[in-house]
């Protein structure tokens, strides 16, 4: 069952097309990868579905309707949640009320503080980050960080998440954690679509990948049949897939 | 069309004035990052050296732009090195610096202020300087002097930051300040001497603005506010910009005065809010 | 043991302010004049500190607007004096501040950082000029009389205000509504994407702040028998409530009130004898206060007392 589907997605930037004309769909319980070079309109494609930007064109429905134009916190209401590039974490509130913060607004249910609570610490114990719960979040290790924004995005009980490149600056350790994490994830029944850099750590969870490179859908399919298109190969010439 | 003809050139001359005026409050927040609230009061203290010098050892105005520059300059410089230096370096993120050292210059406006008036007394002062009316349209030749002093001191600014090897540098610091510091310019000493610039630039406006208006030590918030709407017409941190808005809001100044002059201060601040809120980038901003 | 210590201190702490307000809910009936006076003065900017604490220091949007509304208060007492009961007069400043700053919340809560507070910085005086014109043109004066209230009438009048601002305060902080605009201060967008209706949010906190704003001014006015726009729209009412605000402290609701009791008593000494000095002085403090004292005199004491009491702990 398609759960997001967008098409002729365009987004202008002065006279650039970060992201020209792309069809994409993500199905019900599918970990869809999203990859290309730096500049590829990866992020743009986030912000879009997230409602940060307005696509100049093109529409985005989500479980049958339509839901481009709707302000950030509405699709976050509705269940996409995410998690950003650079890490955007509450600084100087303690871990569990970042996560707080989600589950309180984020559901699209009234969820009274108690209950936000409950969550929370249900959410930060699912990301392992319970010990810390009373740290601010600036003080937290940017692997902690990361986990924190997962936590808070879980807590809006989302049925789609994004998750941009949350293992960029992650030692291998960590980056093994991270995927499991998101196997985690998967197994809530959660969907999910990750933009990551790390090949490996995609070619193993994503069911399905989607090449982007210049604003443009240029590949899509198994990461097998990925891995050997040639569109692909040329874009990422010389590096290993 | 005479009548258009004198609110032309009175917009233009007023103009000049307005673009001295803010070209300073520009560089101080285009580069060194300081929304300087207290910029009109430097404007004040200016005017008021320079009528104090011609009353005490009768030193023409113009003259006196030579003192009134770098002593405003070294103040500024001073002020960076001690007060702001030490806000950016306390600050987590610029948002917070920019916020933190525009409240310091709100501290910075009534200190200066009433220091002013402890020195200086709060009463009307003015002195005559040439005066004369030159050529037909009536135009006071003490403004075409200033007019011309704006010119001048436009094309040097010019030349100084497109030649200089300290020019560049700013323009590289306003650019972006971590690869200026990679490239091997001091940022701490770039951002202490726009700064010390900005505020030179206002004590020489001050200098030429006490021989065509009357001055009092209160009259420095109104050019901040002039500064600022000048300032936000061009385009925050933009010096061509401070220059044409300068202009802009002079022509704008003289017409809405030709018709109701008690409608002038409402004028200004209806183009500044409404630019704010359609193009706070600036006319010229992209 | 924990818990033990935060109800006892919870309790101490209710005693202390049921204490204080018993003291200045009988005060007029024990005393009058100076003390009374002063008393107003120090309400007046506890209201104007703490309201503006409400919006701007959770959610880092400096608001500058505050004498706006302020301003707006006293035009409301000036053009209805005579027309309403007091009360009701006080209740109209407050619901018209309320819906004006709704609008300009609306209008202007878009810009970001130093743009929002020149902006609302302009915007004192561009109410300031208009209402200058109007009355040049309408009513062809430059001020206005108000009835005046007995000084007694004044104290009560602000003080059920003070008391209000105080309640409201505490309830937004410890709502939902506090924790999403600390958020928004953090970090808009992150706050956006959590599912926080950030516009609303800001533009209804703003406004509940511009209440009582408004209701101070319309209380206020009454102490003037004459009021013109620069006695009603002046600057100073924007840029005093930062001070205290920063003087005092803004990690806890008890920072403003001391910052702004504090203030007013030393301004009251200075200022009627060397006006000029006090007004440096102020400038000076909140360069201080912004350079030394990120958390105020308050943060400054705690912290002074934390030193006090781990230099005993500390091994010899």
């Amino acid at each position: 069952m398609r759960l997001l589907e967008g098409e002729g997605l365009t987004r202008h930037f002065g006279g650039l097309a970060a992201v020209a004309g792309i069809d994409f769909h993500v199905d019900q319980g599918e970990i869809l990868g999203l990859i290309g070079p730096n500049g590829a309109g990866k992020t743009t494609l986030f912000n879009l579905i997230s409602a940060a930007l307005k696509p100049t064109s093109g529409t985005i429905s989500y479980q049958g309707s339509q839901i481009t134009g709707l302000p950030p916190y509405k699709i976050c209401r509705l269940g996409i949640a995410r998690t950003f590039q650079t890490v955007k974490i509450f600084a100087h509130l303690p871990a569990v009320r970042n996560v707080i913060v989600g589950s309180l607004f984020g559901t699209g249910s009234r969820t009274s503080g108690a209950e936000a609570l409950r969550i929370a610490d249900e959410e930060l114990e699912f990301v392992e980050l319970s010990s810390l719960r009373n740290v601010p979040a600036g003080d937290l290790t940017l692997a902690a960080q990361k986990r924190l924004e997962v936590a808070r995005a879980l807590a809006t009980h989302p049925t789609l998440l994004l998750l941009d490149e949350i293992m960029a600056g992650l030692t291998h350790t960590e980056v093994d954690e991270a995927m499991d994490l998101i196997a985690r994830i998967r197994a809530r029944g959660i969907t999910v679509i990750m933009i990551e850099h790390v090949m490996h750590a995609i070619m193993n969870i994503c069911d399905r990948i989607v090449v982007l490179d210049f604003g443009l859908k240029i590949a899509e399919g198994t990461p097998a049949e990925v891995a050997v298109d040639e569109k692909v190969i040329e874009v990422y010439l010389g590096e290993e897939i | 069309m005479n009548a258009f003809r004198d609110i032309f050139l009175t917009g233009l001359l007023l103009g000049g004035i307005f673009a001295l005026v803010s070209v300073g409050l520009s560089l101080q927040y285009g580069v060194a990052r300081v929304l300087n609230v207290a910029h009109g009061e430097f404007i004040m203290v200016g005017a008021f050296i320079t009528f104090w010098m011609l009353g005490s050892i009768n030193l023409n105005p113009l003259v006196s732009l030579v003192i009134t520059g770098p002593a405003v300059f070294i103040m500024g410089l001073i002020l960076h090195k001690t007060l702001f230096r030490r806000l950016m370096d306390t600050s987590p993120s610029l948002d917070v610096f920019e916020g933190k050292s525009m409240l310091a210059s709100f501290g910075l406006l009534y200190v200066v202020q009433n220091l002013a008036r402890i020195i200086w007394g709060s009463d009307v002062e003015g002195y005559n300087f040439l005066n004369s009316t030159v050529t037909a349209a009536q135009i006071p030749l003490n403004r075409l002097v200033a007019l011309g002093f704006v010119i001048v001191l436009g094309v040097a600014f010019y030349l100084f930051l497109a030649r200089t090897r300290l020019g560049k540098a700013i323009r590289a610091s306003a650019q972006s300040p971590t690869t200026a510091e990679l490239m091997g310019v001091n940022i701490h000493n770039v951002l202490a001497i726009c700064f010390g610039l900005g505020l030179g630039l206002a004590g020489i406006a001050g200098s030429l603005l006490s021989t065509l208006f009357a001055i009092q030590t209160s009259i420095g918030l109104g050019y901040t506010v002039i500064a600022m709407v000048v300032v936000v017409l061009g385009g925050l941190g933009s010096i061509t910009g401070a220059m044409i808005g300068g202009v802009i809001l002079g022509l704008v100044s003289s017409t809405v005065t030709f018709f109701q002059p008690s409608l002038t201060m409402i004028a200004y601040y209806v183009i500044f809010i409404v630019l704010l809120l359609s193009r706070p980038k600036g006319i010229m901003g992209k | 043991m924990k818990t033990i210590r935060m109800t006892r201190n919870r309790g101490i702490t209710l005693g202390l302010l049921l204490i204080a307000f018993l003291i200045l809910a009988f005060l007029p009936q024990v005393t009058s004049g100076y003390v009374i006076t002063l008393l107003i003065d120090i309400l007046k900017f506890a209201i104007l500190t703490v309201a503006w604490v409400v919006f701007s220091g959770p959610s880092g949007y400096m608001s500058l607007a505050t004498a706006a509304f302020y301003g707006l208060g006293f035009y409301i007492a000036a053009v209805f004096s005579g027309t309403f009961p007091f009360p009701v007069l006080v209740i109209m400043a407050g619901a018209v501040a309320f819906v004006v700053a709704l609008g300009v919340g609306a209008l202007t809560l878009r810009l970001r950082g130093v743009y929002f507070a020149i902006f609302t910085f302009a915007l004192v005086l561009l109410v300031q000029n208009v209402v200058l014109e109007i009355e040049r043109v309408v009513t062809e004066t430059r001020g206005r009389f108000v009835d005046t209230v007995s000084t007694e009438g004044v104290y009560y009048a602000i003080f059920i205000v003070f008391v209000l601002t105080m309640l409201t305060a505490v309830l937004i902080r410890r709502s939902r509504y506090g924790l999403a605009l600390q958020s928004i201060g953090e970090y808009e967008e992150a706050a956006a994407h959590s599912g926080i209706n950030v516009v609303r949010t800001k533009v209804l906190t703003f406004a509940v702040s511009a209440i009582f704003m408004g209701m101070a001014g319309a209380v206020i006015a009454t102490r003037r028998t004459y009021i013109d726009p620069y006695i009603a729209f002046n600057l100073n009412t924007s840029f005093l409530p930062v001070l205290m605000a920063m003087f005092g402290g803004m990690t806890n609701l008890a920072g403003p009130v001391i910052g702004a009791a504090l203030f007013t008593y030393i301004g009251e000494i200075l200022l009627t004898r060397f006006p000029d000095l006090y007004m440096l002085i102020f400038g000076v403090v909140l360069i201080l206060a912004i350079l030394f004292m990120p958390n105020g005199v308050l943060g400054l004491a705690q912290r002074v007392w934390r030193k006090i009491r781990g230099g005993r702990r500390a091994p010899a």
